[in-house]
């Protein structure tokens, strides 16, 4: 027990929280760039002055970032060579604690009485940072200098002033820059609110008590988690999540997941994983933990997140494998696709030790797909970007949830009505993905269909989604869900991505379409046990055929109205 | 004939009602059960009650909880949805979000089901363009089909309604042709805005509740005609105004949320005759702690509520931000050891401890009650002593024992978390929308708000504190002093540089008109029309959108621009002239007035004397960390010049009122109680 009172902590805690939920709440309603103000992909936090070490961030910040941006805090407390009240850091190298190149973090010391108190930060994802491919999603990238702009920690502003030549560094290396001063304003701005909120707690509180507060709510979210993780049986548990190729060699790749479980601890072992690749599915460290921080609160959800959090996660740094990304190797798949299979790894592994808490594999895709090209109507030139969910898989508490968004974010994606007011396309359909969800006692959530028809002009298309190759995975013997699909219709026939999920600058003319189905969540438990009245149901909806509830569920179903044909049924399901 | 009003406001424990002569004649005020499964018998229980004579009465405004319950429970009517092609699956696939940021489990149950969902050929592009003529004999098959479903009502739905709407107009025609029906929504009649899921959403939630509030509705004004009522019954809506109920289940979901509207109507006229125009009102009754903000007398209105998860309502609403933090709020040590209030309550079933009704965990009801704020003799709705010892034990063993704190420190703490959550709640709706608490007033209201709106003040630096009169029937207040009130919303989607100004106009004109006509149609007596208009705004690129109020009709450009800017830089501290300013959409609120009510009859309600004689008893009651001498008063004696300083707690049938140390209280002339916080 601390000596500070429990009124004064819960209350200082919750004052904290708010500060970064203000600035979250700033930040996503001024921001220009859909993907912060509708897929919320951005988050902001207070970061210890010593060493990043996370103290607060905000609750519906993306959950990507939740381990990434106390990395990168870090790296600019390392490399900053002296630092003034109103400077601002913006850093997107993905080696120095970051994820892709798109995701830009903006760092601000945060003074208090003329004293360096703590770390303001924040994360969002710009649509463009140039690179081979606009939207920055490249397939084919073998190198971080194809994938657009990188720059180490620079002081975009100081002292509170925007320095104009870093400014136009930026933007005359970005594609649309002229929409990005509002999202650099955006998200200084949110940092500023940050400023304004952390101060008045300091002004009512202190120093001394709030760093009380922390250092006692670091200790507690530790004990916490341990907590949890002594519901974990001691022992080695293994899990494994293959990402479909790298984009550019052909074969897919291997994450190799032994967790340890012993002393109050988890000790996470990555070194089996296939070695860095060619393409840009490689994941820089920071991405690599974070994914496995992510995964543990998805399973323990009630459990706080500050630094402590983390203590009793032990990550052996996967030396050799694609998994610890260094210079110059690619990395554009890694915080929307590559982390997400580690995460299932991670799923995969713990679900045989407490399946209680688990569920089957998710679609666990970001779906990634950008579209650039020119407009002649409206004489500009645009990027596409949208993404899409799917399934979740099912659980020993029922089925999965439809078109989910993916394991790492927390966003919308953008409505049809939208996307065709911005940009010259058609949506053919945006349909639910009909038989996706794995088959279990408990099936998997669907995922979607959506075809996307270019009305004028030329366009180039550009996907990274994954599980084309391997739906994921079941659960106690329930069924994988449907894989991801892509197809291109063109004049000259329908094209097929080789790498299935991956590919770049695909050109289209107008009336040429685009089809991408995602996948389904995996099922839970056997489906032969499942209930034949759901079934039925599930067939009426058109969830399912006939045939696929005959097959799938061993349920027979027939008449008019359609209904279970019991004797069948039960002869089915006793014969296999 | 003495031309009574009447407000009747159902809530999810009590159905409270407020009647009112003119000129300053009979007043009564009447607290009754409510009846859940037809909330009608309530309703006229209460009327029992107060002894109302139906004949006589000029007017009775009903607040109802219709289409809110149904929405959440789940009870709606069978309803069909025919959208367009490819599309069939929008309001099941929503936009692919999950319950809760983290954990990958939970569920989501689309409004109407997949096999009650058909698709027909049509489109039009987004800018109205007409692409794939509509199919009228594939319309036709699948209205018959969904008639032979058993379906009630029908949505229809389709792709960039908002900007073209003749192919719905035509497919509810036909519809209709089939299917006489009153049941039949077409998505753009109800909201007409981009963003095919939201929009979706609100015209299927209006469809699937007409039939529910249609029937609740016709039953009680039969009900009342019976009883020899002979005008219009007016029904609360989300916008904080009335409507008639002849015409109210047209747009059903107009109705919902109106409770929580109905409470901030009531605070913007109270405190308006007090001559107060900036207030953030504070409700808190048993489950819930709802704020809302009033400036210049005008209530904030919002369009993008959120009814739960994935149920978007984007109609115009007043503008409430809701937390679970009331009086049942449950408090427990979660396993940090952390003290934690809520959101989790007791509801009134068991209820808190103190209730004597099976409870077991303590609450912030039982903490007051530890406290002294409460009387363990005279609890509402309990019959006889409090189990006081029974909620010692508990709040000791839940919260004492594991923080290591005596019986007062251990339910001072659970007041002070649950404060501290309701004024996070404050700070989302003032600091975090650029609004500073100083600069407005608080009103509290509700079973549970006075009780701790003096600590929030404190808290918040907020320097003066509003309890009215009659706290507990804020609601059915609201519902007297509500004027008819109709919402109008157009997209435009243009950037202010290519704005045709004159087009800007004939739709605020079309849409003074349509309300005007509505008015007409109500046949409700008005003492006059008055509108607001609103542009929605944003800089180009831009997917959120900032309210501004506009003028009217002669509006300008260099107007909208300027507004724009200004609440752009008030609530985000930005400038951006490197970029163009958008408006999407106009809105006008057409508000026929009613003639007002006669508040100040409720200061005379009371038996007044003198302070001395209304002072009660004095009990021990606890503040800042030690039990105070706390003189106790009976608010309904309390004379009109009375002046006190606190500490005090003044009582009235439902509702208590805590004043802290130091702080001084008056009355005003609408029997108001004023306090002034001190710092």
């Amino acid at each position: 027990m601390s000596d500070i009172d429990p009124v004064t902590l819960s209350v200082v805690q919750s004052g904290l929280q708010q500060v970064c939920n203000e600035m979250d709440l700033a930040f996503v309603r001024a921001a220009f760039s859909p993907v912060i103000s509708e897929a919320l992909d951005r988050s902001d936090g207070i970061y210890s002055k010593e060493d990043g070490a996370l103290i607060a961030q905000g609750e519906l910040g993306l959950p990507v970032f939740v381990g990434t941006m106390q990395f990168s805090t870090r790296t600019v407390i390392e490399r900053a060579p002296e630092i003034s009240p109103g400077d601002i850091f913006a850093v997107n190298d993905p080696y120095l604690g970051g994820t892709h190149l798109m995701d830009v973090r903006f760092h601000m010391p945060f003074y208090y009485q003329g004293e360096l108190f703590a770390w303001l930060s924040n994360t969002g994802h710009w649509p463009d940072t140039g690179g081979m491919v606009p939207g920055g999603f490249s397939a084919h990238a073998t190198e971080v200098e194809q994938e657009g702009l990188r720059f180490p920690p620079v002081k975009l502003y100081k002292q509170g002033e925007l320095d104009q030549e870093i400014l136009s560094i930026f933007l005359s290396n970005m594609r649309i820059a002229d929409q990005r001063i509002g999202d650099i304003k955006a998200q200084s701005a949110a940092l500023f609110v940050g400023e304004r909120r952390l101060t008045a707690l300091l002004d009512k509180y202190g120093v001394d008590l709030v760093n009380a507060v922390i250092a006692e709510m670091r200790a507690r979210a530790a004990r916490q988690m341990r907590a949890r993780i002594n519901t974990i049986p001691d022992g080695v548990y293994q899990g494994v999540a293959h990402v479909d190729s790298d984009g550019v060699v052909n074969e897919p790749l291997k994450i190799d997941m032994k967790i340890t479980k012993r002393d109050g601890e988890l000790h996470f072992d990555l070194s089996g994983s296939s070695p860095p690749c060619q393409g840009p599915m490689n994941s820089v460290l920071a991405t690599t933990k974070s994914s496995i921080y992510l995964a543990m609160k998805h399973i323990f959800p009630e459990v706080p997140i500050n630094a402590g959090t983390f203590e009793p996660l032990r990550i052996i740094d996967p030396e050799g494998t694609f998994l610890y990304a260094k210079y110059p190797r690619p990395v554009s798949g890694c915080a929307a696709e590559v982390s997400q299979r580690i995460a299932e790894a991670v799923f995969d592994a713990l679900a045989k030790a407490i399946p209680e808490r688990l569920f089957a594999a998710p679609a666990g895709t970001s779906g990634n797909f950008a579209l650039g090209g020119y407009d002649p109507e409206r004489g500009r030139a645009y990027v596409l970007y949208f993404f899409s969910g799917g399934g979740y898989g099912g659980s020993a508490q029922g089925d999965g949830l439809t078109n989910g968004c993916s394991t790492i974010g927390i966003s919308k994606s953008q409505p049809v009505e939208v996307l065709e007011q911005r940009y010259p396309v058609l949506f053919d359909e945006y349909s639910l993905h009909e038989g996706s969800g794995g088959a279990g006692q408990y099936r998997g959530g669907f995922g979607i269909n959506y075809t996307v028809r270019l009305r004028s002009g030329t366009a180039r298309a550009s996907m990274v989604m994954d599980h084309g190759r391997f739906g994921p995975n079941g659960m106690a013997g329930g069924a994988p869900g449907g894989v991801n699909r892509v197809s291109v219709a063109r004049q000259d026939g329908v094209y097929l991505p080789p790498h299935l999920s991956k590919d770049q600058g695909i050109a289209l003319a107008a009336g040429e379409c685009v089809h991408i189905s995602t996948p389904g969540g995996g099922g839970y438990g056997d489906a032969h046990k499942r209930d034949p009245a759901l079934v039925l149901r599930d067939v009426k909806r058109g969830y399912y055929s006939r045939e696929e509830a005959e097959r799938l569920f061993a349920v027979v179903l027939s008449g008019e109205p359609l209904g279970v044909d019991a004797d069948a049924t039960k002869k089915t399901r006793a014969g296999r | 004939m003495n031309e009574a009003i009447v407000g009747v406001d159902v809530g999810g424990t009590f159905t409270d009602l407020v009647y009112m002569e003119p000129g300053g004649g009979d007043v009564r005020i009447a607290k009754v059960p409510t009846t859940p499964a037809n909330q009608a018998e309530g309703f006229m229980a209460a009327l029992a009650e107060a002894g109302v004579e139906l004949a006589s009465a000029a007017n009775i405004s009903h607040g109802t909880t219709t289409t809110t319950n149904a929405l959440l429970e789940r009870k709606l009517s069978r309803c069909g949805l025919i959208t367009t092609k490819g599309f069939r699956d929008v309001l099941e696939l929503g936009r692919r979000t999950r319950p809760r940021p983290y954990g990958l489990l939970g569920s989501f149950t689309p409004l109407v089901p997949r096999e009650l969902r058909y698709e027909v050929a049509e489109r039009m592009d987004a800018e109205g363009n007409v692409l794939t003529p509509l199919d009228e004999e594939a319309l036709r098959q699948a209205v018959r089909r969904l008639i032979a479903a058993g379906c009630e009502s029908l949505v229809v739905h389709f792709l960039h309604s908002y900007r073209n709407p003749a192919h719905e107009r035509r497919a509810v025609e036909i519809a209709r042709e089939i299917w006489p029906n009153a049941y039949i929504t077409a998505g753009h009649a109800i909201l007409s805005e981009y963003r095919e899921y939201e929009r979706g959403v609100t015209a299927t939630v209006n469809a699937s509740v007409q039939p529910v509030l249609q029937r609740y509705l016709e039953n009680l004004r039969r009900e009342l005609a019976d009883g020899g009522f002979r005008h219009d019954l007016l029904v609360m809506q989300g916008n904080g105004g009335s409507i008639s109920s002849a015409i109210a289940a047209e747009a059903a979901v107009k109705t919902v949320m109106s409770g929580p509207a109905s409470g901030v109507m009531a605070a913007a006229a109270t405190a308006r005759a007090a001559g107060i125009d900036n207030l953030i009102t504070f409700d808190t009754g048993g489950t819930s702690c709802d704020v809302g903000l009033v400036q210049g007398g005008v209530p904030d209105v919002t369009a993008e509520m959120e009814l739960e998860y994935a149920m978007p309502i984007h109609v115009p609403m007043v503008d409430v931000h809701t937390i679970g933090a009331g009086g049942g709020s449950i408090a427990f040590v979660n396993e940090a050891g952390m003290l934690q209030v809520g959101p989790e309550s007791a509801g009134a079933e068991p209820g808190p401890i103190c209730y004597g009704r099976g409870g077991a965990r303590p609450t912030i009801t039982d903490a007051n009650l530890l406290l002294g704020r409460l009387d363990p003799a005279h609890l509402l709705g309990v019959a006889g002593e409090a189990p006081l010892k029974a909620v010692r034990d508990a709040v000791m063993r839940e919260i004492g024992a594991p923080l290591g704190l005596g019986l007062e420190a251990a339910a001072a703490a659970i007041i002070d978390i649950g404060n501290d959550r309701m004024a996070g709640a404050i700070r989302m709706v003032t600091l975090a929308r650029g609004h500073d608490p100083r600069d407005f007033t608080l009103f509290a209201f509700g079973g549970a708000g006075p009780m701790h709106a003096a600590a929030l003040a404190r808290e918040l630096s907020i320097p003066r504190l509003l309890v009215p009169a009659c706290p507990g029937i804020t609601n059915a207040i609201g519902c007297i002093t509500a004027d008819l009130r109709h919402d109008y919303v157009n997209t435009l989607n243009a950037p202010l540089s290519a704005l045709d100004i004159n087009a800007a106009r004939a739709i605020l004109e079309a849409q003074i008109a349509e309300g005007r006509a509505t008015i007409e149609r109500e046949g409700v007596a008005v003492t006059g029309i008055d509108c607001l208009h609103f542009a929605d705004m944003q800089f180009e690129g831009q997917t959120h959108l900032l309210t501004v109020a506009i003028s009217g009709t002669g509006v300008q450009v260099a107007e909208l621009q300027a507004a724009f800017e200004a609440a752009y830089l008030e609530r985000f501290h930005v400038e951006l002239p490197e970029i163009r300013a958008v408006l999407v959409s106009l809105h006008t609120a057409v508000i026929g007035r009613r003639p007002g009510a006669p508040l100040e009859a409720l200061a005379a309600a009371g038996n007044q004397v003198s302070v001395t004689d209304a002072r009660r008893d004095q009990r021990p009651v606890w503040f800042a960390g030690r039990a105070h001498e706390t003189p106790v008063y009976r608010r309904h004696l309390l004379p009109a010049d009375a002046a006190l300083i606190g500490p005090a707690i003044i009582e009235q049938l439902d509702c208590t009122t805590v004043i802290e140390p130091d702080n001084g209280v008056s009355l005003d002339g609408l029997g108001n109680l004023v306090i002034e916080v001190t710092a």
